[in-house]
């Protein structure tokens, strides 16, 4: 059974979403993502300053089974990744909702709100819909 | 519908993560695939692979049909229970499987076929076996465990009684030999020591959770792949297949074309080859820079002198858990040397040319 703090928001695509009392927020990949793709061997996260939209691939986690890409939940510019899954990407598989986080972000005006996040009740009803 | 093997139950009720291979349910992981990885490198494990095909052949004239049917030749075996690793070719010299047969008595051999090509490899001997009156049986009535790594044969030893299990140590590496109800054989797919064991399908589940409570881990086909890829091992069906022939597969070192009169299938096909060279071969590369190398991904070849050799393909590739890098079998232009680049997620990386394995016995090679 995967965990789903209730203080997060979710996607379908299985990231989560903190804020953070500077207004940004902080993205990575759900207990259950990390489940799913096993032992990461590889993190690719983005560089500060680069500006993303919704939906767009902005990370890769690759276990050694499969590559995968994570998708930013909303649209802003990055303000940091996180520089310990270089050398050390098992962090993820370990502590996903503390020291696995894959990067923050600092929201474009309007979009937190205009994000479609689910809250932690709606991300374990998907969950259990898929058979988690 | 997925096919079952005789230990379905036990791998649910390990726990383990399920997958279709080759039309066979299979475990692909219980808990940690990198853990279940170094488990076999540095004590042991234990696979099922009860999905590989086990024929038996039997026939008086059945050494003058294996000597047509494979590759290599199987007058090679002297000593019963002695193995022999062959590729199964078709006429134009395409690879239809790749196969372990064991000499078992001069009207008896034993064939062990791939999980996915059973079937047509079936269809494939019988219809050449007939004008040999050589009779062909599946044994679906056994299960076969894989016990792997440093430890393994002394635990796997101990679920024999005393006499079988001190004769099983005995056996010299790719020999098996028929003890009491098993057949015990001194081979794998992983590069480290161990025993295949066939064994009959009631026993399989008693016989893990023996090696279980010896310390063998239980362990899926996830680590398998890594364990054969650092071993420097073929996939069928990623490394080679019937589209592709032995010499540009890494497994030339498996036709024996002497002597010249015995005519196996697909020998015509490749003697041209032989004489002239493969225009690609398959090599090992490790990976120099951070990523993952996987199959399909696309090589851009440098000759020796550094200069565009042109292109190759990735054809399996992952991350080593011993060597902490990534490592991949490419099929890459004859003149290959030095250094590759490989086009990774949309990245050029640049990776060494390496001769496999990449790791034997648990030490690096590289």
């Amino acid at each position: 059974m995967s965990k789903v703090p209730a203080d997060l928001r979710y996607t379908k695509s299985h990231e989560w979403v903190r804020s953070l009392a500077d207004g940004t927020v902080e993205i990575g990949i759900t207990d259950h993502a990390q489940h799913a793709l096993g032992d990461l061997v590889f993190v690719e996260v983005p560089e500060a300053g680069r500006s993303v939209k919704a939906d767009e691939p902005c990370a890769v986690v690759e276990s050694v089974k499969a590559a995968s890409d994570v998708y930013a939940p909303l649209a802003g510019e990055i303000t940091a990744g996180n520089p310990q899954l270089a050398a050390e990407p098992e962090v993820v598989n370990g502590d996903p909702y503390g020291a696995g986080w894959l990067m923050r972000l600092r929201p474009a005006p309007g979009a937190l709100a205009a994000a479609a996040l689910l809250s932690a009740a709606q991300y374990q009803q998907l969950l259990d819909s898929e058979g988690d | 519908m997925a096919r079952q093997t005789p230990l379905f139950r036990l791998h649910q009720e390990l726990g383990a993560r399920m997958v279709d291979f080759g039309g066979w349910a299979m475990p692909v992981q219980y808990s940690s695939q990198i853990g279940e990885h170094h488990a076999v490198r540095r004590a042991a494990g234990v696979f099922d692979v009860s999905h590989m095909g086990v024929l038996d052949l039997r026939g008086a004239r059945v050494r003058e049909f294996l000597r047509q049917l494979l590759a290599n030749d199987v007058a090679r075996l002297k000593t019963p229970g002695k193995a022999l690793y062959s590729c199964m070719l078709n006429e134009r010299g395409g690879v239809l499987d790749d196969l372990i047969t064991y000499y078992l008595g001069d009207s008896w051999y034993r064939l062990v076929v791939n999980a996915g090509t059973r079937d047509k490899d079936l269809a494939w001997i019988r219809e050449r076996a007939r004008a040999f009156a050589v009779e062909v049986s599946e044994r679906s009535d056994l299960a076969m465990l894989a016990v792997q790594g440093p430890e393994a044969r002394a635990k796997a030893a101990r679920l024999l009684p005393p006499a079988e299990g001190s004769t099983a140590l005995t056996l010299e590496k790719f020999v098996g030999r028929e003890l009491g109800r098993w057949f015990v054989a001194r081979t794998g797919y992983t590069g480290e020591d161990g025993f295949e064991i066939m064994m009959p399908a009631a026993d399989a589940v008693p016989a893990w959770r023996s090696l279980n409570s010896l310390g063998v881990a239980s362990c899926g086909l996830g680590a398998r792949d890594t364990l054969r890829l650092e071993a420097g091992m073929n996939l069928y069906g990623n490394d080679m297949d019937e589209s592709t022939h032995p010499f540009e597969s890494g497994l030339g070192w498996t036709v024996v074309l002497v002597p010249p009169e015995r005519d196996f299938v697909g020998r015509a096909a490749l003697e041209p080859l032989a004489r002239e060279g493969s225009p690609r071969k398959l090599v090992g590369l490790l990976l120099e820079e951070r990523g993952v190398l996987r199959a399909h991904q696309r090589v851009l070849a440098r000759d020796a002198a550094g200069k565009d050799a042109g292109e190759g393909e990735i054809t399996s590739g992952s991350y080593s858990p011993t060597l902490e890098r990534s490592i991949a079998l490419a099929r890459v232009p004859a003149a290959t040397a030095g250094r590759v680049q490989v086009e990774v997620r949309g990245k050029l990386l640049e990776a060494s040319v390496v001769k496999p394995p990449f790791v034997r016995d648990g030490q690096s090679q590289i």
